[in-house]
């Protein structure tokens, strides 16, 4: 997908933020990433550490997590989580690189809609960031 | 939205061809101008925003073709055009999009496909002035438009809104096709009065329907060679 283009968003900022503080090292970066969007965690942390290389973020700790994807429905507001195993690896592959492709394969457990939100599970970014 | 900046770096212009109704032409003008810019050699993109209707890849036969996956995805090339849209995606199944959810789409589109470099990249866009446009608007600021509008009253009616609204947000309006045009120039004559640049005609012609699909055959039609003396005037 893009891990390359969302690992230099992210440490564009955090070169960001660590110069607007006046930081000489960036520590530690915490990310999320939604379970939707399914980011390759090997190749986003590879393109983290090349793309960090001789920057101050140089030496710093990426720390990657999941955010489970919640969906709810607009019908009858059931809310439920999207079992990643549990999904065709065909559609799985569809909304890992378009996430609203959701829209067209899942549909509501309890009602059978396709109308339904996106409350979270989508996306990359960062909740932290330690500078040293 | 960085990620959408970096991705348009290569793209020496993006021209959006909108209206505001559906129905007008927007796709086949659109798909049809981008195989005429590519036969006179331009390197050029086509990106579908419609993703209620997505028509590009039907009108380019290209509907089996999927964008590869190489650090972002690098989209099909189809007779020299590359085509992106949320088609290969969603297949033939409905898209239950909800206004926010397309701009999300819009988005991870615009963040994922490496265009590369390109002479001209052509949007086609999706009918409505609401979501649909303010988000070109404020994703691709240097957009410029290129307005399609048939001679009915209709259509110019809310061809006319799509301009107001392009005026405020300060967009760079290039001018107007009238399309499915018979008799009377009502299109000219609004452009005319509108202060906007009217770019020419184009007839109703019978024999489109069945070149969709068949872009060697598309590019033989008389809409083509019409269109052609329009894209020409593109510079
Ligand atoms: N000049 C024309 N002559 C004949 N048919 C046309 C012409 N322009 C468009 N059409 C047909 O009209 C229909 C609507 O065109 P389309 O490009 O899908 O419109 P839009 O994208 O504005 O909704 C399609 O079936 C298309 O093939
Ligand atoms: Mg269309
Ligand atoms: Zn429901």
């Amino acid at each position: 997908m893009h891990e390359w283009a969302l690992a230099e968003s992210v440490v564009l900022t955090v070169l960001r933020v660590a110069e607007e503080r006046n930081a000489a090292r960036v520590l530690r970066v915490r990310i999320k990433l939604g379970e939707l969007q399914q980011v390759e965690e090997e190749i986003f942390s590879t393109a983290l550490r090349e793309l960090s290389k001789n920057t101050p973020a140089e030496d710093a700790e990426f720390s990657l997590a999941r955010e489970p994807a919640v969906l709810k429905c607009n019908r009858c507001s059931h809310e439920w989580k999207v079992e990643r195993d549990k999904l065709k690896p065909e559609e799985a592959e569809l909304i890992h690189f378009l996430p609203e492709a959701a829209h067209t394969y899942l549909r509501c457990p309890r009602c059978g809609s396709p109308d339904f939100a996106i409350e979270s599970g989508r996306g990359v970014w960062i909740e932290s960031v330690e500078l040293g | 939205m960085r990620e959408a900046e970096k991705q348009l770096s290569g793209v020496r212009r993006v021209v959006c061809v909108g209206s505001g109704k559906g129905g007008v032409g927007k796709s086949l003008v659109s798909a049809t101008a981008a195989l005429l810019l590519s036969q006179r050699s331009r390197r050029v993109g086509l990106l579908d925003l419609d993703f209620y209707g997505p028509s590009a890849h039907l009108i380019l036969g290209a509907w089996d073709l999927m964008p590869t996956e190489d650090r972002g995805v690098v989209p099909p090339e189809i007779h020299g055009v590359r085509l992106m849209s949320i088609a290969p995606y969603i297949g033939e199944g409905p898209s239950a999009l909800r206004g926010s959810d397309a701009t999300h789409a819009m988005l991870e589109l615009l963040a994922i496909t490496r265009w590369g470099e390109l002479d001209l990249l052509l949007v086609d866009m999706p009918p409505g002035t609401g979501d649909e446009i303010l988000d070109v608007v404020k994703f691709i600021p240097a957009a410029e438009w290129l307005v399609v509008s048939t001679p009915s009253k209709l259509s110019i009616q809310t061809v006319r809104r799509l301009l107001l609204l392009l005026r405020e947000t300060g967009s760079k309006i290039m001018g107007a096709i009238e399309n499915m045009a018979e008799g009377e120039a009502c299109v000219e004559e609004f452009c005319r009065a509108e202060g906007v640049q009217f770019l020419g005609s184009v007839p109703r012609d019978p024999k489109v329907e069945r070149a969709i699909g068949r872009p060697e055959l598309l590019l033989r039609t008389e809409f083509a060679r019409r269109l052609e003396a329009i894209v020409r005037k593109l510079k």
